[in-house]
Protein backbone atom coordinates (compact mmCIF):
# COMPACT_ATOMS: atom_id res chain seq x y z
CA UNK A 1 0.00 0.00 0.00
CA UNK A 2 2.81 2.45 0.82
CA UNK A 3 4.71 1.70 -2.36
CA UNK A 4 1.19 2.87 -3.98
CA UNK A 5 1.35 5.95 -2.10
CA UNK A 6 4.50 6.82 -3.04
CA UNK A 7 3.95 6.25 -7.06
CA UNK A 8 0.91 8.50 -6.37
CA UNK A 9 3.19 10.92 -4.72
CA UNK A 10 5.87 11.14 -7.76
CA UNK A 11 3.15 11.22 -10.38
CA UNK A 12 1.25 14.08 -8.69
CA UNK A 13 4.64 15.85 -8.20
CA UNK A 14 5.81 15.33 -11.80
CA UNK A 15 2.68 16.38 -12.80
CA UNK A 16 2.70 19.94 -11.21
CA UNK A 17 6.12 20.23 -12.07
CA UNK A 18 5.41 20.11 -15.71
CA UNK A 19 2.15 21.63 -15.19
CA UNK A 20 4.53 25.03 -14.00
CA UNK A 21 7.19 24.47 -16.38
CA UNK A 22 4.78 24.35 -19.07
CA UNK A 23 2.74 27.66 -17.69
CA UNK A 24 5.13 29.82 -17.80
CA UNK A 25 6.32 30.88 -21.65
CA UNK A 26 8.21 33.74 -22.49
CA UNK A 27 6.94 35.93 -25.07
CA UNK A 28 7.60 39.54 -24.04
CA UNK A 29 11.00 40.91 -25.33
CA UNK A 30 12.27 43.68 -22.64
CA UNK A 31 14.19 46.29 -25.76
CA UNK A 32 15.89 48.17 -23.72
CA UNK A 33 17.64 45.05 -22.04
CA UNK A 34 18.52 43.20 -24.91
CA UNK A 35 21.41 43.66 -26.82
CA UNK A 36 22.78 42.02 -30.30
CA UNK A 37 26.24 42.70 -30.68
CA UNK A 38 29.18 41.18 -33.00
CA UNK A 39 33.05 40.94 -32.69
CA UNK A 40 35.56 40.97 -35.56
CA UNK A 41 39.20 41.25 -36.31
CA UNK A 42 40.94 43.92 -38.46
CA UNK A 43 44.64 43.15 -39.22
CA UNK A 44 43.85 40.82 -36.14
CA UNK A 45 42.97 43.37 -33.95
CA UNK A 46 39.94 42.69 -31.94
CA UNK A 47 36.84 44.71 -32.59
CA UNK A 48 33.50 45.08 -30.97
CA UNK A 49 30.11 46.65 -32.30
CA UNK A 50 26.70 46.51 -31.99
CA UNK A 51 23.06 47.49 -33.27
CA UNK A 52 21.69 49.71 -31.91
CA UNK A 53 18.17 49.19 -33.25
CA UNK A 54 16.03 45.62 -33.73
CA UNK A 55 12.44 44.36 -33.00
CA UNK A 56 12.57 40.81 -31.59
CA UNK A 57 9.80 38.75 -31.45
CA UNK A 58 9.95 35.10 -29.31
CA UNK A 59 7.70 32.89 -28.44
CA UNK A 60 9.41 30.45 -25.89
CA UNK A 61 8.58 27.29 -23.52
CA UNK A 62 11.38 25.77 -21.75
CA UNK A 63 8.86 22.60 -21.38
CA UNK A 64 7.68 22.51 -25.27
CA UNK A 65 11.23 24.12 -27.29
CA UNK A 66 10.37 22.19 -30.16
CA UNK A 67 6.83 24.78 -30.21
CA UNK A 68 9.10 27.85 -29.90
CA UNK A 69 9.79 31.02 -32.54
CA UNK A 70 11.74 33.77 -32.96
CA UNK A 71 11.61 36.48 -35.13
CA UNK A 72 14.54 39.09 -35.33
CA UNK A 73 14.67 42.31 -37.24
CA UNK A 74 17.66 44.60 -37.19
CA UNK A 75 18.07 48.09 -38.54
CA UNK A 76 21.51 48.00 -40.16
CA UNK A 77 21.40 51.75 -39.86
CA UNK A 78 21.61 51.41 -36.39
CA UNK A 79 25.30 49.65 -36.66
CA UNK A 80 27.67 50.78 -34.66
CA UNK A 81 31.07 49.49 -35.66
CA UNK A 82 33.39 51.02 -32.97
CA UNK A 83 34.31 54.21 -34.81
CA UNK A 84 32.47 56.73 -36.54
CA UNK A 85 34.50 56.35 -40.18
CA UNK A 86 33.08 52.62 -40.28
CA UNK A 87 29.90 53.07 -39.61
CA UNK A 88 29.76 55.67 -42.56
CA UNK A 89 31.03 53.31 -44.69
CA UNK A 90 29.28 50.30 -43.89
CA UNK A 91 25.89 51.34 -44.51
CA UNK A 92 27.31 52.03 -48.14
CA UNK A 93 26.82 49.81 -51.09
CA UNK A 94 29.80 47.42 -50.87
CA UNK A 95 29.05 46.97 -47.18
CA UNK A 96 25.13 46.37 -45.93
CA UNK A 97 23.68 48.84 -48.68
CA UNK A 98 21.08 50.07 -46.44
CA UNK A 99 19.26 52.05 -49.23
CA UNK A 100 18.64 48.97 -50.84
CA UNK A 101 17.99 46.49 -48.12
CA UNK A 102 17.77 48.46 -44.83
CA UNK A 103 16.86 45.31 -42.46
CA UNK A 104 18.59 41.70 -41.52
CA UNK A 105 16.15 39.46 -40.53
CA UNK A 106 16.33 35.85 -38.37
CA UNK A 107 13.16 33.66 -38.39
CA UNK A 108 13.73 30.49 -36.64
CA UNK A 109 12.89 27.31 -38.21
CA UNK A 110 13.29 24.75 -35.47
CA UNK A 111 14.57 24.65 -31.31
CA UNK A 112 15.87 21.56 -30.34
CA UNK A 113 17.10 20.79 -26.49
CA UNK A 114 20.75 20.24 -26.29
CA UNK A 115 20.12 19.54 -22.16
CA UNK A 116 21.64 21.30 -18.72
CA UNK A 117 19.32 24.83 -20.08
CA UNK A 118 20.82 24.54 -23.02
CA UNK A 119 19.05 24.93 -26.57
CA UNK A 120 19.85 25.29 -30.44
CA UNK A 121 18.02 27.19 -32.41
CA UNK A 122 17.93 27.12 -36.30
CA UNK A 123 16.64 29.76 -38.87
CA UNK A 124 17.07 31.27 -41.62
CA UNK A 125 19.32 35.00 -42.27
CA UNK A 126 18.16 37.14 -43.99
CA UNK A 127 21.25 40.06 -45.01
CA UNK A 128 21.69 42.06 -48.04
CA UNK A 129 19.18 39.45 -49.94
CA UNK A 130 20.68 36.55 -49.38
CA UNK A 131 19.07 34.26 -47.14
CA UNK A 132 20.96 31.43 -45.73
CA UNK A 133 20.57 28.85 -43.45
CA UNK A 134 22.14 29.16 -39.32
CA UNK A 135 21.96 27.56 -36.10
CA UNK A 136 23.31 28.91 -32.88
CA UNK A 137 23.15 27.54 -29.43
CA UNK A 138 21.67 29.61 -26.53
CA UNK A 139 21.16 29.43 -22.71
CA UNK A 140 18.30 29.91 -21.23
CA UNK A 141 17.77 31.63 -17.84
CA UNK A 142 14.70 32.04 -16.05
CA UNK A 143 14.71 34.51 -13.52
CA UNK A 144 11.43 35.00 -11.28
CA UNK A 145 8.86 36.39 -14.51
CA UNK A 146 11.69 37.32 -17.11
CA UNK A 147 14.22 34.93 -18.51
CA UNK A 148 17.09 35.58 -20.13
CA UNK A 149 18.98 34.26 -23.75
CA UNK A 150 22.32 34.22 -23.96
CA UNK A 151 24.23 32.90 -27.53
CA UNK A 152 26.95 33.50 -30.16
CA UNK A 153 27.38 32.01 -33.23
CA UNK A 154 29.61 33.08 -36.36
CA UNK A 155 28.73 33.53 -39.73
CA UNK A 156 30.89 34.58 -42.85
CA UNK A 157 30.91 37.98 -44.20
CA UNK A 158 31.33 37.06 -47.91
CA UNK A 159 28.27 34.75 -47.87
CA UNK A 160 26.22 37.47 -47.31
CA UNK A 161 28.71 39.55 -49.71
CA UNK A 162 29.15 42.43 -46.72
CA UNK A 163 32.38 44.09 -48.03
CA UNK A 164 32.55 43.51 -51.82
CA UNK A 165 35.32 44.93 -54.21
CA UNK A 166 38.79 45.81 -52.71
CA UNK A 167 37.01 44.74 -48.80
CA UNK A 168 36.26 41.29 -49.96
CA UNK A 169 39.84 41.36 -48.73
CA UNK A 170 39.80 39.01 -45.69
CA UNK A 171 43.22 39.72 -44.94
CA UNK A 172 42.52 43.46 -43.31
CA UNK A 173 39.16 42.67 -42.33
CA UNK A 174 38.42 39.04 -41.27
CA UNK A 175 35.37 37.18 -42.94
CA UNK A 176 34.17 35.38 -39.58
CA UNK A 177 32.00 37.69 -38.03
CA UNK A 178 31.06 36.74 -33.83
CA UNK A 179 27.52 37.79 -33.35
CA UNK A 180 26.10 37.87 -29.80
CA UNK A 181 22.70 38.03 -28.15
CA UNK A 182 21.50 38.46 -25.17
CA UNK A 183 17.73 38.96 -25.15
CA UNK A 184 15.67 40.02 -21.82
CA UNK A 185 11.60 38.14 -22.00
CA UNK A 186 9.06 38.79 -19.65
CA UNK A 187 6.62 35.69 -19.09
CA UNK A 188 3.14 35.79 -20.85
CA UNK A 189 0.27 37.66 -19.08
CA UNK B 1 86.09 66.96 -16.24
CA UNK B 2 85.89 63.78 -16.87
CA UNK B 3 88.66 62.33 -19.12
CA UNK B 4 86.70 59.91 -21.19
CA UNK B 5 89.34 57.51 -23.89
CA UNK B 6 86.43 56.36 -25.51
CA UNK B 7 86.61 57.66 -28.81
CA UNK B 8 83.90 55.81 -30.24
CA UNK B 9 80.07 55.17 -28.81
CA UNK B 10 79.76 51.17 -28.51
CA UNK B 11 78.70 48.95 -31.05
CA UNK B 12 74.81 48.41 -29.65
CA UNK B 13 74.12 52.25 -29.05
CA UNK B 14 75.31 52.92 -32.83
CA UNK B 15 73.28 50.32 -34.18
CA UNK B 16 70.19 51.03 -32.06
CA UNK B 17 70.48 54.64 -33.32
CA UNK B 18 70.34 53.88 -36.59
CA UNK B 19 67.20 51.44 -36.59
CA UNK B 20 65.21 53.79 -34.85
CA UNK B 21 66.36 57.07 -37.10
CA UNK B 22 65.41 54.60 -40.42
CA UNK B 23 61.82 53.59 -38.41
CA UNK B 24 61.31 57.41 -37.51
CA UNK B 25 62.22 58.15 -40.87
CA UNK B 26 59.64 55.39 -42.21
CA UNK B 27 56.75 56.13 -39.71
CA UNK B 28 56.69 59.75 -39.82
CA UNK B 29 55.92 60.34 -43.05
CA UNK B 30 53.90 57.73 -43.27
CA UNK B 31 51.77 58.82 -40.38
CA UNK B 32 51.55 62.35 -42.50
CA UNK B 33 50.27 61.04 -45.45
CA UNK B 34 47.98 58.37 -44.01
CA UNK B 35 46.05 60.36 -41.51
CA UNK B 36 43.18 61.57 -43.61
CA UNK B 37 42.85 59.01 -46.27
CA UNK B 38 39.35 57.75 -46.94
CA UNK B 39 38.84 54.57 -45.25
CA UNK B 40 39.55 51.55 -47.40
CA UNK B 41 41.83 48.17 -46.58
CA UNK B 42 44.43 50.26 -48.23
CA UNK B 43 44.18 52.56 -45.05
CA UNK B 44 43.84 50.25 -42.66
CA UNK B 45 46.90 48.25 -43.33
CA UNK B 46 48.97 51.91 -43.34
CA UNK B 47 47.94 52.32 -39.53
CA UNK B 48 48.50 48.75 -38.90
CA UNK B 49 52.63 49.15 -40.31
CA UNK B 50 52.62 52.61 -38.85
CA UNK B 51 51.34 51.40 -35.54
CA UNK B 52 53.98 48.05 -35.24
CA UNK B 53 57.25 50.14 -36.29
CA UNK B 54 56.09 53.05 -33.63
CA UNK B 55 56.30 49.80 -31.06
CA UNK B 56 59.81 48.43 -32.32
CA UNK B 57 60.93 52.60 -32.22
CA UNK B 58 59.41 52.42 -28.28
CA UNK B 59 61.17 49.05 -27.70
CA UNK B 60 64.90 50.36 -29.19
CA UNK B 61 63.98 53.61 -27.56
CA UNK B 62 63.61 52.00 -24.05
CA UNK B 63 66.36 49.29 -24.81
CA UNK B 64 68.84 52.13 -25.82
CA UNK B 65 68.01 54.73 -22.81
CA UNK B 66 69.19 51.75 -20.72
CA UNK B 67 72.32 50.91 -22.80
CA UNK B 68 73.05 54.94 -22.29
CA UNK B 69 72.20 54.96 -18.60
CA UNK B 70 74.59 51.96 -18.19
CA UNK B 71 77.46 52.87 -20.21
CA UNK B 72 79.43 55.50 -20.57
CA UNK B 73 79.19 57.76 -24.30
CA UNK B 74 82.62 59.06 -25.58
CA UNK B 75 83.37 62.41 -24.40
CA UNK B 76 82.40 65.71 -26.15
CA UNK B 77 86.26 67.43 -27.90
CA UNK B 78 87.74 69.23 -25.10
CA UNK B 79 87.87 73.06 -26.83
CA UNK B 80 83.63 72.57 -27.44
CA UNK B 81 82.22 75.59 -25.80
CA UNK B 82 80.04 75.53 -22.69
CA UNK B 83 77.20 76.94 -24.27
CA UNK B 84 77.76 74.08 -27.44
CA UNK B 85 77.57 71.29 -24.62
CA UNK B 86 75.04 72.50 -22.83
CA UNK B 87 73.18 72.65 -25.92
CA UNK B 88 73.66 69.47 -27.29
CA UNK B 89 72.98 67.81 -23.75
CA UNK B 90 70.05 69.70 -23.49
CA UNK B 91 68.74 68.34 -26.92
CA UNK B 92 69.86 64.54 -26.47
CA UNK B 93 67.67 64.35 -23.47
CA UNK B 94 64.79 65.77 -25.01
CA UNK B 95 65.34 63.54 -28.24
CA UNK B 96 65.55 60.29 -25.58
CA UNK B 97 61.81 61.53 -24.02
CA UNK B 98 60.61 62.24 -27.13
CA UNK B 99 61.48 58.67 -29.31
CA UNK B 100 59.45 57.56 -25.95
CA UNK B 101 56.85 59.73 -25.48
CA UNK B 102 55.87 60.09 -29.40
CA UNK B 103 55.07 55.94 -30.01
CA UNK B 104 54.18 55.97 -26.27
CA UNK B 105 51.11 58.39 -27.17
CA UNK B 106 50.44 56.91 -30.32
CA UNK B 107 49.69 54.08 -28.14
CA UNK B 108 47.46 55.44 -25.65
CA UNK B 109 45.64 57.13 -28.64
CA UNK B 110 45.25 53.97 -30.39
CA UNK B 111 43.40 53.16 -26.83
CA UNK B 112 41.24 55.48 -26.65
CA UNK B 113 39.69 55.74 -30.18
CA UNK B 114 39.02 51.87 -29.54
CA UNK B 115 41.68 50.13 -31.41
CA UNK B 116 44.23 47.95 -29.57
CA UNK B 117 47.65 47.56 -30.73
CA UNK B 118 48.63 44.38 -31.75
CA UNK B 119 52.25 44.36 -33.06
CA UNK B 120 52.83 43.13 -35.90
CA UNK B 121 49.47 41.58 -35.77
CA UNK B 122 50.67 38.61 -33.12
CA UNK B 123 51.04 40.17 -29.60
CA UNK B 124 48.45 41.96 -28.55
CA UNK B 125 49.34 44.99 -26.48
CA UNK B 126 47.68 46.18 -23.30
CA UNK B 127 45.44 49.04 -23.52
CA UNK B 128 46.55 51.49 -20.57
CA UNK B 129 43.10 53.59 -21.23
CA UNK B 130 40.21 52.92 -21.89
CA UNK B 131 37.98 54.32 -25.18
CA UNK B 132 37.21 57.64 -24.83
CA UNK B 133 36.34 59.87 -27.42
CA UNK B 134 37.44 63.27 -25.41
CA UNK B 135 40.79 61.55 -25.14
CA UNK B 136 41.36 59.97 -27.99
CA UNK B 137 40.66 63.79 -29.83
CA UNK B 138 43.14 65.07 -27.04
CA UNK B 139 45.62 62.38 -27.65
CA UNK B 140 45.55 63.05 -31.80
CA UNK B 141 46.96 66.67 -31.19
CA UNK B 142 49.39 65.60 -27.94
CA UNK B 143 50.60 62.97 -30.48
CA UNK B 144 51.05 65.21 -33.59
CA UNK B 145 52.61 68.25 -31.26
CA UNK B 146 54.91 65.98 -30.13
CA UNK B 147 56.31 64.42 -33.60
CA UNK B 148 56.08 67.96 -34.83
CA UNK B 149 58.69 68.72 -31.68
CA UNK B 150 60.50 65.71 -32.59
CA UNK B 151 61.01 66.74 -36.29
CA UNK B 152 62.43 69.92 -35.07
CA UNK B 153 65.01 68.51 -32.14
CA UNK B 154 65.70 65.96 -35.19
CA UNK B 155 66.40 68.78 -37.50
CA UNK B 156 68.79 70.67 -35.50
CA UNK B 157 70.32 67.37 -34.46
CA UNK B 158 71.04 66.57 -37.89
CA UNK B 159 72.35 70.54 -38.69
CA UNK B 160 74.84 70.37 -35.88
CA UNK B 161 76.30 66.63 -36.45
CA UNK B 162 76.48 68.11 -40.12
CA UNK B 163 78.38 70.91 -38.95
CA UNK B 164 80.56 69.46 -36.79
CA UNK B 165 81.41 67.03 -38.96
CA UNK B 166 81.97 69.35 -42.42
CA UNK B 167 82.57 72.78 -41.11
CA UNK B 168 84.56 72.67 -37.83
CA UNK B 169 85.60 68.96 -39.01
CA UNK B 170 85.88 66.89 -35.56
CA UNK B 171 84.66 63.66 -34.25
CA UNK B 172 81.28 64.16 -33.43
CA UNK B 173 79.84 62.27 -36.24
CA UNK B 174 82.12 59.97 -36.46
CA UNK B 175 81.76 58.95 -33.31
CA UNK B 176 78.20 57.57 -34.19
CA UNK B 177 78.74 56.08 -37.34
CA UNK B 178 78.80 52.51 -38.27
CA UNK B 179 81.60 50.54 -39.88
CA UNK B 180 84.42 52.96 -39.37
CA UNK B 181 82.84 55.42 -41.63
CA UNK B 182 84.00 58.77 -42.18
CA UNK B 183 87.86 57.74 -40.58
CA UNK B 184 90.34 59.11 -42.76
Amino acid sequence: MSRIYIKHLALIGILLLSGHASAVEFNQVVADKSSINFGYKQMNVPLEGKFKKFAAQIDFDPAKPESAQAKFEIDLASIDTGSDEANDEVVGKAWFNTKAFPKATFVSTGVKPLGNNRFEVQGKLTIKGKTLAVATPFTFKPDANTASFDGAFTIKRLDYAIGEGEWADVSTVANEIQIKFHILAAAKK
Amino acid sequence: MQVNSLQKYTMTAISLHWWIALLIFIAFPLGVYMHDLPLSPYKLKLFSWHKWIGVTVFLFAVLRIFWRISHQAPALPAGLPQWQKLASHVTHILLYVLIVAVPLSGWLMSSAKGFQTVWFGILPLPDLISKDRELGNLLVIVHKTLNFSLLALVGMHIMAALKHHFIDKDVILRRMLPFNLGEK
